[in-house]
């Protein structure tokens, strides 16, 4: 799985930053559609899962891209 | 939407992250205009706060100049303020803070002949002014033109704020009529210490923020009374009384400009 519908890249952000570029991500797009997010190793991979779980959107899958980043498929408001 | 910089994400962050704002909550309050009457000890720090959280339009209504008795509490004015018109004031210091804010000076007296006008265009009113008749020509007129107002008042150590919405308990549902000539000091008399204002008009914004949001709980039908000798907080529940002069059925109030009890040291 690969697919879609929203993409947003928050490897250049540090904390709070980058959660608050996920929000901003995350308004617009659509419940129940998903979002692509580029995350960085460390802090980023640690917290930004747990506060989207806190706001009710559901992770659907995370790809360790093997270049220090990730990639979270996360459902908006799935949870 | 409103497409936010990375300059204004950073600005607003700590508020965006709140699960009760967020994004669109920033945005309720971007759009939000607020009208603070009096830029004096309860004004002054409510101005700010709502300035630095980018309250979108924020009128400030006083005629008064700065004056050097007024910096032990009015903190948006300084020492070079002094002699200076207290909106203007107030206006640079919110300009300084906040690039975001639109700031609406009204340099004049709010009376029974103005004060329609000028709350129309607001949708919530901070009452900041520090005497009787303004207070309660201001519940009056907001009673009457349904916008929902922050009542408080300070004095010595004592501070005490209501919220008023559509439908609930208003100020005169407490405090019927004015008090009588000399029997409540005003705090040009009595002294207030510096702090009150900060402590209650910051309560006064945060009430204005959360009605612009639409989260929690406001102080409507409770009266918050604070002493700060002995830091009590307490909360008492006010009912609509009915027989209200202003909000009751079949009141038909009308503004006028109720008279002020003359000063103490001003007769003697
Ligand atoms: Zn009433």
């Amino acid at each position: 799985m690969s697919e879609y519908d929203n993409y947003i890249d928050i490897t250049a952000a540090v904390c709070p930053i980058t959660f608050v570029k996920v929000k901003v991500a995350l308004e617009r797009t659509d419940d129940g559609k998903i979002l692509y997010i580029k995350l960085n190793d460390g802090e980023p991979i640690q917290n930004i899962p747990r506060s989207l779980k806190d706001e009710g959107h559901k992770v659907v899958k995370i790809e360790n891209n093997g270049d220090g980043t990730y990639g979270l498929y996360v459902v908006k408001n799935g949870l | 939407m409103i497409d936010f910089s990375d300059e204004m994400l950073e600005r607003y962050s700590r508020h965006i992250l709140l699960k009760e704002v967020g994004v669109s909550g920033q945005e309720k309050i971007l759009s939000a205009r607020v009208l603070i009457i009096g830029a004096g000890g309860l004004g002054a720090p409510a101005a700010m706060y709502l300035a630095a959280a980018g309250v979108g339009t924020i009128g400030i209504a006083d005629a008064d100049v700065v004056d050097l008795s007024n910096l032990q509490r009015q903190i948006i004015h300084s020492t070079a303020d002094v002699g200076k018109a207290k909106v203007l004031s107030a206006q640079e210091t919110v300009n300084a803070m906040n690039p975001d804010v639109k700031v609406v000076a009204h340099r004049l007296f709010v009376d029974s002949s103005n004060i329609a006008e000028i709350i129309s265009g607001y949708d919530f009113i901070v009452d900041g002014t520090d005497n009787f008749p303004v207070k309660y020509l201001i519940n009056d007129a907001c009673v009457l033109h349904k916008k929902p107002f922050s009542h408080a008042g300070i004095i010595q150590f004592k501070g005490q704020t209501l919220t008023y919405v559509p439908g609930a308990p208003c100020f005169r549902c407490v405090f019927p009529n004015m008090p009588p000539e000399g029997a409540v000091p005003t705090c040009r008399q009595a002294g207030v210490l510096g702090v009150m204002g900060g402590i209650i008009g910051t309560i006064q914004a945060a009430e204005a923020l959360k009605y612009i949001l639409g989260v929690g709980e406001l102080l409507a039908g409770k009266l918050l009374v604070f002493d700060a000798l002995t830091m009590n907080f307490r909360k008492i529940n006010v009912n609509k009384a009915k027989t209200c002069p202003t909000c009751s059925e079949g009141a038909g109030i009308k503004l006028i400009d109720y008279a002020a009890p003359v000063c103490d040291l001003k007769k003697h």
